[in-house]
């Protein structure tokens, strides 16, 4: 296929993201606006950041004031799944590829475009996760201002519920994995598990949810791989 | 007082040195299979532990989150579009809210 079939398979797959990210992306808009950040900060950090989760407590943040540098040391660990999916990208990627198409597809990392990238079959093409990317940030960024400008027309109901799609778009993600994969779907549940114990043990629960991301991602991702590895088939999967 | 801009800033330069660091580092195929698995593993990992329990913390009744959580975890394993599973839980948290605070 040339690059440019690529861009264009990339784009269609990127529409039921871009669709679900605006969704999302307004209840992110909204928390962007109570925290005192104008409408259109809120769409340029969407922009440059394509990251709920880090967003999200980066808001926070200003809100209060806090200091550059616990931002960005808040930013490493909200956002350091990426580097592991980076990593994990890395391998799906021709060897020969450009050091311009890899700073490139660095900007794209986001859970789901990673999830359909890490989905094609063999190597993957920088420009079908770029078709994608282009679609589905327009979605998060239109989203986001839609939210920042509107939130405080929507009622509070709405906004509650369309904060859940985000968790939708998640598990639709992970769980057709799960369903071909047993491991997947022993993971999964075990991660259930562990989280809800992180959340609610004492001490533990005390520490940034972040952080309780990052240790149970490490923890048990790094165990089961360590117990059960992927078979050797599976190795350009 | 800080600037709103040199806070987005700030965070979108260390989100992307994050995500392109390995992507321009890692250029040969991991030989190690345990560290193949493990970045195998990740995404889904994450993905699993940031679903649950934060779903069912999200909603104003935890019963909505609940329900939430079961639609969309049978939709996605019927193979139900990303958009279709995330809309479908929205609603179904729409929906109960207004019963829950109908019936009380």
């Amino acid at each position: 296929m040339k690059n440019s079939q690529w861009f264009v398979k990339g784009m269609k797959a990127g529409v039921p993201i871009a669709l679900g990210y605006f969704a999302v992306a307004i209840a992110l808009g909204i928390s962007a606006v109570s925290a005192g950040i104008p409408a259109i900060a809120a769409a340029l950090a969407s922009l440059l950041n394509n990251a709920s989760a880090g967003e999200y407590i980066a808001f926070t943040l200003i809100a209060a004031q806090a200091s550059y540098s616990e931002l960005v040391a808040m930013e490493i660990v909200a956002n350091s799944r990426y580097l592991l999916m980076s990593a994990a990208l890395s391998q799906k990627l021709e060897p020969s590829t450009s050091t311009l198409k890899r700073l490139l597809l660095g900007f794209t990392v986001t859970d789901e475009i990673f999830g359909v990238s890490m989905m094609q079959e063999g190597y993957l093409s920088p420009y079908f996760t770029y078709g994608t990317f282009v679609v589905a940030t327009t979605g998060w960024t239109a989203g986001t201002l839609f939210g920042a400008i509107m939130g405080s027309v929507l009622p509070t109901a709405v906004v509650t519920a369309l904060g859940v799609g985000l968790y939708g778009m998640f598990i639709s993600v992970f769980v057709p994995e799960a369903k071909k994969n047993r491991v997947v779907a022993i993971l999964v549940l075990i991660s259930f598990a562990l989280s809800a114990l992180f959340e609610y043990a004492p001490y533990i629960r005390e520490l940034s949810s972040g952080i309780r991301i990052i240790i149970l991602t490490v923890l048990i991702s790094l165990g089961v791989a360590i117990i059960c590895p992927i078979k050797e088939e599976e190795r350009d999967a | 007082m800080h600037n709103v801009y040199i806070y987005i800033l700030c965070m979108a330069a260390v989100t992307y040195l994050i995500r392109v660091l390995p992507l321009t580092l890692i250029r040969k195929p991991i030989k190690s299979r345990i560290l193949r698995s493990f970045l195998y593993y990740v995404p889904y990992v994450t993905l699993a532990v940031m679903t649950f329990p934060a779903i069912i913390e999200s909603t104003e009744f935890a019963l909505a989150g609940v329900l939430a959580f079961a639609v969309a975890m049978v939709l996605a394993y019927f193979g139900k579009s990303l958009l279709f599973v995330a809309v479908s839980a929205c609603v179904t948290v729409f929906v109960t809210e207004l019963i829950i605070k109908f019936i009380i």
